[in-house]
């Protein structure tokens, strides 16, 4: 603080040795910065502005609702799907739930991770981590598949090289140029270590 | 039938696969006629959610006709306009007995702590995705919603989630007439939450976001005050500055796990993930929020942990609320929000493509090119819509 200030507060305790309040709060305030709520005229020009003030009109107030609303609710639980396909399930139910999802089924190497994975309970971290690593192994699965099946994947055309080329034809072609930097450093340093 | 097909982390290309069939007798099928691709599809498609398998088909959101329906259904016939919201849910269990649809305990054998969602890995169920030309719609009399004559299809696509889940995050926020809303996130969820905070009775609205055009979409969008948190420096002091220094009264969280803004986040959460995700934006609404202010969060994080500080919520006093949305419950509400004009969710919606573009139209929004808020793909056989899609390469 600097000293002006500073002797300006002492006179100023000095005249009011009991005042406890802020005698100069206003200082600490920068008025750069806008900070005043607009009007309440100005605030009824937003469209719907204060609609849904009144809780009766908000969905989701209470939180829990019994019973549901808008939904066509049938007695009882659901009828047990049929079970096609392996589906995993959370040691932290029972059983299968009456609806699940049958796509991409596990298989591979993939498939038993995420096999031993789902042995574990969520709230061991290990169960994620394995699946995280069976998506790692997936993917290269994934390739394998697509060249078993004649088809050469076209990864740049996935990653939206098209895209990448009409809108930042720039950026790509300094990625292009790091790459070959890099790779090109790479080969240098294998042909001197072949010379020595 | 033609299907979005993810291959690895940022490697999505549409091909053939097998059509969907019924599997249940409460099943229906749907033809997709819009799908849109959400800012958590970025998650999957980055690798960041356990258990994304390659060929997985993705898409929660989206709007179709339906097409064959099982034996069991009542309400549903092949013919109706609907729109689907993102949650799987049974509608009887514990969960949906309580309105709490998005934790519905019958359609996810894989996790415990999320319900069903369509085309979100199979730690939310393993249920293909809209982003297709057809899908797989189970209780069919329970989640689909017919939509009315005079609600079009674009605004129907954005109440199967994005609308939605920013509208829940402005009521979960307990907004009083006269709070200071600060928003975190400038995409899709977070205007529509900017939005939404004006109808609770907000007395300030203030968006933070680094992508100025998207900063200088919801100024203009949602009639809010801006941050460009690049150009601020610390947020939180901006933040106190900026409401004589106690703090926003709420603050949201709409952005999740693959925040900017912290290289420390940033390193943790995104590149070794050591923890799930970069809660950059959840660490500074904590820090932003007055003392017992409230903080929503409806940004997705991994299922893991990640670091925030608890800590200071405590010595503050805050309430915290999150959830995925229970978009169901919202649906009707927010239809007659739309009907008054309070809400025009459309205008969000900045690019159209056909489904055969996926891989172009994923990079494009995840790079954030060609000023980039809202995507819908449609797939061939969508109709009519398909007139509207156009190319994002040629
Ligand atoms: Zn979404
Ligand atoms: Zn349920």
């Amino acid at each position: 603080m600097d000293t002006v200030t500073a002797q300006r507060d002492l006179a100023e305790q000095r005249r009011h040795p009991h005042h406890h309040g802020h005698v100069d709060y206003e200082r600490q305030i920068d008025y750069d910065l806008n900070r005043h709520s607009p009007s309440l005229e100005e605030l009824q020009r937003i469209p719907g502005w204060g609609s849904d003030l009144d809780k009766k009109n908000r969905p989701a107030v209470p939180m829990e609702r019994t019973p549901p609303r808008f939904i066509h609710v049938t007695a009882g639980q659901p009828v047990q799907q049929a079970q096609t396909v392996e589906v995993f399930c959370s040691p932290e139910r029972p059983g299968i739930t009456p609806l699940f999802g049958t796509a991409q089924p596990p298989k591979w190497l993939s498939g038993s991770m995420r096999r031993l994975a789902y042995k574990l309970p969520e709230n061991d971290l290990r169960h994620w981590l394995m699946l995280l690593a069976a998506d790692r192994v997936n993917m290269v699965e994934g390739i394998v598949d697509d060249l078993a099946h004649g088809h050469v994947p076209n990864v740049l055309g996935e990653m939206g090289i098209r895209a990448e080329l009409r809108h930042n034809p720039a950026g790509l072609v300094r990625k292009a140029l790091i790459a070959t930097a890099v790779v090109g450093g790479i080969l240098a340093l294998r042909n001197r270590r072949r010379h020595y | 039938m033609l299907a979005t097909n993810y291959r690895g982390p940022y490697r999505i290309r549409a091909s053939q696969k097998p059509d969907p069939v019924i599997e249940h007798p409460g099943d229906a099928i749907v033809r997709v006629t819009r799908a849109c691709i959400c800012g958590s599809d970025l998650h999957l498609y980055h690798g960041l959610v356990p258990d994304t398998r390659i060929g997985h088909t993705f898409g929660h959101e989206f709007v179709g006709i339906v097409e064959e329906v099982g034996s069991a259904v009542e309400t549903l016939k092949p013919g109706d306009r609907v729109l689907v919201p993102f949650n799987l849910f049974c509608g009887s269990c514990f969960f949906c007995q309580r309105e709490l649809y998005s934790n519905c305990h019958n359609t996810n054998p894989e996790a415990t702590a999320v319900g069903g969602i369509y085309g979100y890995s199979h730690t939310t169920g393993g249920y293909d995705g809209g982003q297709a030309e057809y899908v797989r719609v189970p209780m069919a009399d329970v989640g689909p919603y017919k939509i009315p004559e005079d609600i079009v299809d674009d605004d129907a696509v954005l109440l199967t989630d994005a609308l939605p889940t920013g509208y829940q995050a402005a009521e979960m926020g307990d907004i009083k007439q006269g709070d200071t809303v600060v928003v975190f996130g400038a995409g899709p969820v977070g205007i529509f939450a900017a939005k939404s905070a004006w109808l609770f009775g907000a007395g300030r609205v203030i968006v933070v976001d680094h992508v100025e055009y998207r900063l200088d979409f919801v100024r203009r969008y949602a009639r809010c005050e801006i941050i460009n948190f690049r150009e601020v420096g610390d947020v939180a002091l901006h933040i106190k500055k900026m409401t004589d220094w106690l703090g926003a009264d709420v603050c949201i969280d709409a952005v999740g796990c693959e925040a900017s803004g912290s290289l420390a986040q940033t390193i943790t959460g995104r590149w070794t993930m050591l923890q799930a995700g970069a809660a950059t934006a959840l660490f500074w609404a904590i820090n932003s929020v007055r003392k017992a202010g409230n903080v929503s969060i409806v940004g997705v994080y991994g299922p893991t942990f990640n670091a925030v500080p608890i800590g200071n919520a405590l010595n503050k006093g805050i309430t915290m609320r999150m959830n995925q949305a229970a978009v169901k419950r919202h649906v009707p509400h927010l239809i007659e929000h739309i009907r008054q004009g309070h809400l025009n969710p459309k205008e969000i919606i900045t690019h159209r493509v056909p489904l055969e573009e996926v891989s172009d139209a994923y990079h494009i929004f995840s790079s954030k090119y060609d000023n980039c808020i809202k995507t819908v793909l449609i797939p061939p056989r969508a109709g009519s819509a398909r007139a509207t899609a156009t190319s994002v390469i040629h």
